[in-house]
């Protein structure tokens, strides 16, 4: 039966739910609406008030309760609505759920999981399109994971809430209604490491979240072409599957890093970094990037000239090769 | 409640009128500078003789510490330090109205309070030493850790005050912070989750009257701090900060309604931070010496030695007694804090995530190495 991947991570959190009465969900409209994309849809009704619940609508509220409520002994899953409304949680997040465990020595864990429904290409109002995991793979003491298909929206989501450490959750909020015949529950690679969605012998494609299928979409342009693309999903953003890229890159020779959010300081500035310091012998080309623009992110009627997309990757392969 | 609505020109008001919640005109306030005492039929005082001097005596211990840590900063032993000096009754008369299944959750100044809790108090110091970020196990004194980003440990308090309705656990989260922490969104946000989860938390704030060098009528516009309460739909009340016996009886009440399950509420304590906000700090560029005398006439401490002596509670023994206590935990805190070791500087690596995996592989190596190598050219 067809799963979508709002559907998978629903059903991971209510089966998390049902495995541990400690889980809780909360946020903004998670409650009796079921969330602004209805992946909490149902929830409440099954687990209660208590359970589920609608907070006032404060981020930092959000994030600063939840890590009370784990020091209490609770494992909360909070929601943030929008990728855009998590900076009023960012000081509550780096200051004190990615650091306590540490300054604590050890005597407070924090096992939160922090939803976040992220990036563009919906036609979203502003705010609401972003793509924020740099500023927290850059933090200490967090995990970031971002399922790129059904099957890891319910295994990592379930992985993530089972996680004694602080996650962060990016859900990848344009491949919602992406479809599967996954049958749930359903279990998947660690989520530490990277996974190759597609083999080839040309060039490795790193991508994640909602790059993972507009590189597979390349991977098939590419085909066209002749090329033989190689496609690696991330899924841990930290940490980060070093060997894993390492190898694929020994394998084809070329990289290129895909992702939405802008250049400059993204993911693909580390993956670059740690690619050339590992496997510069094998590099055939520089590492190169096909990601969104410095630049704000735009408005909607402007974003299909912004987000990355199979020419934009195609245009990099080419170049790649080129070399 | 004499402090509600006490005016006679209006109606007597029903128990759910919102203008319960707002302070009274005056603090409450049941002992003078002098030790008179002005008994409150709506704060009566449930302390034994030896609970009083126990009060007393857990003030001075508290100075002597406080006093002790300017000092090793002085001798460079500790990088910074923030005293509580002339805070002394509002956190150990606040403190001492908790059960020990309570929860404290404080800020970086709060040293009476910790001291009432048994924390370690040279472990403590090793935050402003810069040995370690923390050296006591919360939850075996249900003290927090010190938190510095100001206010934010008022979430944690709401949450764990949440955690603790939900599983109909009787107990109460308190936490502190200051006149500058009520501007911060964070606090903000802690009491409107608290007011509308009914959470059993008690937003205790120390109104020392200065956030570094900023006064309180730069602070805020409001009335007066437990004004701020009503918005949350929690009572708000005002406490002579610097009467340790009116401070324990404002909180003790606050404490039991927020454990009968009738909700959080915000206690205004006006004390005065008499030392620089911390030892960095240069309090002449801001307040003047005239101020400082004044305010050193409304000393905590003896106030209650005076009410000892009133109620024919102290005697040279006693004296000599707290003084050799207050001492020998001095001593203590810098035997234990002079010259202290950081340890293995492996230790970085140790506590970051609970399951690292892949995180440290190569840097934990490389400093290992690092290591290493400087013993071997050393």
């Amino acid at each position: 039966m067809a799963v979508t991947l709002a559907q998978a991570i629903n059903q991971a959190l209510k089966d998390a739910m049902e495995a541990n009465d400690r889980v809780l969900m909360f946020g903004e409209d998670v409650g009796k609406l079921g969330g602004v994309f209805r992946v909490t849809d149902g929830l409440q009704d099954r687990f209660g008030e208590q359970r589920c619940f609608d907070t006032p609508l404060a981020e930092s509220g959000i994030i600063g309760t939840a890590i009370g409520l784990a020091m209490y002994g609770y494992r909360p899953i909070a929601e943030m609505q929008f990728d855009g409304f998590t900076y009023p949680a960012f000081e509550q997040i780096v200051s004190h759920l990615a650091k306590m465990p540490n300054r604590s020595r050890g005597t407070v864990t924090l096992p939160v999981t922090i939803r976040i429904p992220y990036g563009g290409g919906i036609g979203a109002v502003e705010h609401h399109s972003e793509s924020p995991e740099t500023y927290w793979a850059h933090t200490a003491g967090l995990k970031v994971m971002t399922p790129g298909t059904p099957e890891d929206g319910y295994a990592m989501m379930r992985a993530a809430i089972d996680s004694d450490d602080p996650v962060i959750f990016l859900e990848p909020k344009r491949r919602y209604w992406m479809k599967s015949d996954a049958d749930l529950p359903v279990e998947t690679e660690p989520t530490h490491r990277s996974v190759v969605r597609r083999e080839g012998s040309d060039v490795s494609l790193f991508c994640y979240g909602p790059m993972v299928r507009t590189a597979m979409e390349a991977a098939d342009a590419a085909a066209d072409e002749g090329w033989s693309l190689e496609v690696v999903d991330l899924r841990s953003l930290a940490p980060l599957d070093t060997q894993g890229i390492v190898a694929s890159v020994q394998r084809t020779g070329r990289a290129i890093v895909v992702h939405e959010a802008s250049s400059t300081l993204g993911m693909g500035a580390e993956i670059a970094a740690r690619i050339q310091e590992r496997a510069f012998y094998h590099l055939e080309a520089p590492v190169l990037r096909a990601t969104g623009f410095d630049t704000p992110y735009p408005p909607a009627k402007l974003e299909e000239y912004w987000l990355p997309d199979v020419d934009r990757i195609l245009d990099r392969v080419e170049r790649s090769l080129e070399y | 409640m004499s402090e509600h609505g006490s005016d006679p020109t209006v109606a007597p008001r029903s128990e759910d009128d919102p203008r319960l919640l707002l302070p009274p005109d005056e603090p409450v306030h049941l002992l003078d500078p002098d030790g008179t005492e002005h008994p409150d039929a709506d704060h009566p005082l449930d302390l034994r003789d030896e609970q009083l001097r126990e009060l007393y005596r857990m003030m001075v211990v508290t100075r002597k510490v406080d006093r002790e840590a300017i000092n090793l900063q002085r001798q460079g032993q500790l990088g910074v330090y923030a005293s509580c000096m002339g805070q002394e009754a509002a956190q150990v008369g606040s403190a001492y109205a908790l059960e020990d299944d309570d929860w404290i959750f404080p800020s970086y100044r709060e040293l009476g309070a910790a001291l009432v809790r048994e924390v370690d108090a040279a472990g403590l110091l090793h935050l402003y030493r810069g040995t370690w970020l923390s050296d006591h196990d919360p939850y075996a004194h249900n003290f927090g850790l010190m938190s510095i980003p100001i206010g934010t440990q008022a979430l944690h308090a709401t949450g764990f005050g949440m955690g603790a309705r939900f599983d109909d656990n009787p107990i109460v989260a308190m936490t502190y912070f200051g006149d500058g922490g009520t501007s911060e969104g964070d606090p903000h946000e802690a009491m409107t989750f608290a007011g509308v989860q009914k959470a059993p938390v008690i937003f205790f704030v120390q109104n020392n009257q200065y956030a570094i060098s900023v006064p309180l009528d730069k602070q805020t516009a409001a009335p007066t701090l437990a004004h701020k309460a009503i918005g949350y739909g929690m009572p708000g009340y005002r406490v002579d900060g610097n009467d340790v016996l009116a401070t324990y009886a404002v909180t003790r009440r606050a404490v039991e309604r927020a454990r009968a399950g009738e909700g959080p509420a915000f206690i205004e304590a006006l004390t005065y931070r008499m030392e620089a906000h911390t030892t960095s700090d240069d309090p002449t560029r801001y307040r003047t010496k005239e101020e400082l005398d004044e305010a050193a006439k409304t000393d905590p401490i003896a106030r209650m030695k005076n009410l000892l002596i009133a109620r024919g509670l102290y005697d040279d023994d006693l004296e000599r007694e707290i003084d050799e206590q207050a001492q020998a935990v001095a001593t203590y805190v810098r035997d234990g804090i002079y010259d202290a070791d950081h340890g293995d500087p492996m230790e970085l690596f140790e506590h970051v995530y609970v399951d690292p995996t892949g995180h440290f592989d190569e840097q934990a190596a490389q400093l290992r190495a690092e290591l290493e190598g400087s013993e071997g050219g050393a």
